[in-house]
């Protein structure tokens, strides 16, 4: 089954050549409307028009979340603002968020592809989507939404949290296509047992589940536990929000990026040089169609590799691995991204903290927790129990104001954290992915 | 009138304890009174000992956390009540109680109770005026 039957199985010459014209066009657009590409093509001696293959890709410079942040909020948009019809924002690396900007035809690609990836996933009109992915500025409830509505499904639109009315709904309203993150569905089981409900009794087929790492060892266990199909979705903000590559439920071996719309290399994170097909090494993705903030050679930091292999589905599009890790420090807390350095620059904040400090993630039954380590200094100190508190609930609140993550603040000795010494290691990560 | 007491941030780990002792125990700093109040996370370790300023001293070059409070000493009198005329005398001037822990003087065999009040002048006036037994530091520390 296909959204766009035409477009999703172009035999792939005519899917190159569209890839191309596309490709140009973006160009030529980024370099006279956004002042950061013109600078940064002209600083490498490149024009647009050297650009005449597709190899011709590999020529152009880079664009990372640094660039983003220079240019916040919206100096990388390459629309006019009285154009731009919606702005989403994701975690930037410090206090500041990553903002993009979609133009009504942007808000149409991106329903398209969301629609295309609910079909790939097994899902059809007629179907009751429970969307549980976080509507705000976070891309994944609203771009879900758009893209089950496109399709023609009914959409419960019921965001994330309050986990005993969400299995009310998917038992009463019988829900037959479940969004959130894979982490979250292990959760509503869990709390489903206690509330007496058995998933099995529920009309639920399909979970669609994104915004986080996870296993093949996971997939088993969610199918098992929610019974239904999980299909895994991959998308960021910056390139567009859920929906830029997902598996199809007749192969589920890997996620079909949509190539009429993006273009996926892969290279080696160290040295930007680009990696032989099948090999592991960072997703740079290049927007093709987009309008309000088009992209390129954008450094998603995510660690995948890519197949070009036919598949069974019938679709002609690459297919990239499920995600391995990331050749950043970012966490994925929850859903919520996390950077050290954002957690770093709330707890600066707060006076008379020592900036040393250690993040420890883990997961107790299914969900991920947080706990931040602080140093007590002689000037935090008290005698009494409650100021200490205070302490770390102040500690706890801030970064939950700033972050969206729940953590739980723990204070320590003094000179019990590790030093900076060149690369401190701020993180001890004890998640069992595999 | 006033106490100086020591604190002492102890993570929740073993052989902290055992740690502040033997470093005490070296200096030669003799333990008058003591009080451990815990939470799931922390602890803290309260402590009147013969030389306040010593005791500091070595347990920071330890590498621990230290500060100093004043406290206010008051002698109990043995028989039923004893404590409660104190709390009574000092609820009516509405001064609050942060902490307190108690222990046995060895000379009088009475009960001492070491307070820590939201005001602690006010506390000792209003004690005074009651007639109620305050120990000077130097006897505390000395004992």
């Amino acid at each position: 089954m296909f959204f766009n039957e035409e477009f999703e199985t172009l035999p792939r010459p005519a899917l190159e050549a569209l890839q191309l014209k596309r490709l140009q066009s973006t160009l030529e657009r980024v370099y006279a409307n956004v002042p950061f590409y013109k600078a940064s093509f002209d600083a490498a001696g490149i024009k647009p028009s050297i650009v005449s293959h597709l190899q011709d890709l590999q020529k152009l410079p880079f664009t990372t979340k640094q660039d983003m942040r220079n240019s916040y909020p919206y100096g990388l948009f390459a629309a006019p603002m009285d154009e731009i019809v919606r702005i989403h924002a994701s975690s930037g690396t410090t206090g500041k968020p990553t903002v993009v900007g979609y133009t009504k035809k942007d808000i149409t690609t991106w329903s398209e592809l969301m629609a295309r990836s609910f079909v790939a996933a097994g899902a059809h009109k007629g179907d009751i989507i429970h969307n549980a992915y976080g509507y705000g500025l976070f891309t994944g409830g609203l771009g879900a939404h758009y893209g089950a509505e496109l399709l023609g499904a009914s959409v419960i639109p019921i965001s994330g949290g309050n986990t005993k009315r969400q299995i009310m709904i998917m038992q009463d309203f019988g829900s037959t296509v479940l969004t959130c993150t894979p982490s979250y569905s292990l959760f509503m089981a869990e709390e489903s047992q206690a509330e007496g409900v058995d998933f099995k009794n529920l009309k639920l087929r399909v979970g669609i589940f994104g915004a986080e790492p996870w296993s093949e060892s996971m997939r088993t266990e969610i199918e098992n536990k929610l019974n239904l199909s999980a299909i895994d979705i991959y998308g960021l903000s910056e390139i567009m929000g859920p929906g830029v590559a997902i598996e199809c439920i007749e192969a589920k071996r890997g996620l079909h990026i949509w190539e009429d719309h993006f273009i996926p290399e892969i290279i080696n994170p160290e040295t930007g040089e680009l990696m032989p097909e099948g090999e592991k090494g960072e997703l740079v993705i290049t927007t093709i169609t987009k309008q309000g903030i088009p992209l390129i050679r954008y450094r998603t930091r995510d660690i995948t590799s890519l197949s070009y292999e036919p598949c069974i589905c019938g679709r002609t599009h690459a297919r990239i691995a499920r995600m391995s890790g990331r050749s950043d420090d970012m966490l994925i807390i929850r859903g919520v991204n996390v950077f050290p350095s954002q957690i770093e620059s709330v707890l600066v904040g707060i006076e008379g903290i020592e900036p040393h400090y250690m993040l420890i993630v883990d997961r107790q039954g299914t969900l991920d927790t947080l706990t931040v380590q602080v140093e007590i200094s002689e000037r935090l100190f008290s005698d009494e129990i409650k100021v200490l508190q205070a302490l770390s609930r102040r500690v706890e609140k801030e970064i939950k104001d700033m972050l969206g993550v729940t953590c739980s603040a723990k204070l320590v000795e003094p000179k019990t954290i590790q030093r900076s010494e060149g690369k401190a290691q701020r993180v001890i990560d004890n998640r069992k992915l595999a | 009138m006033k106490v100086e007491q020591i604190s002492i941030f102890i993570e929740n780990k073993s052989g902290r304890l055992a740690e502040i002792t033997r470093v005490l125990s070296d200096a030669g700093i003799n333990i008058r009174a003591l009080s451990l109040a815990d939470t799931s996370d922390f602890g803290i370790l309260r402590l009147i000992v013969n030389n306040g300023a010593k005791a500091s001293e070595v347990l920071k070059e330890k590498g621990f956390t230290v500060s100093k409070t004043e406290v206010v000493a008051v002698e109990v009198p043995d028989r039923p009540g004893g404590l409660s005329a104190i709390l009574q005398a000092l609820d009516r001037e509405s001064i609050n109680v942060e902490y307190m822990y108690a222990f046995v003087e060895r000379c009088g065999g009475n009960a001492v109770i070491i307070f820590r009040f939201d005001e602690t002048d006010k506390a000792i006036a209003a004690l005074q005026a009651q007639n109620f037994n305050m120990l000077e530091g130097n006897r505390l520390y000395n004992m």
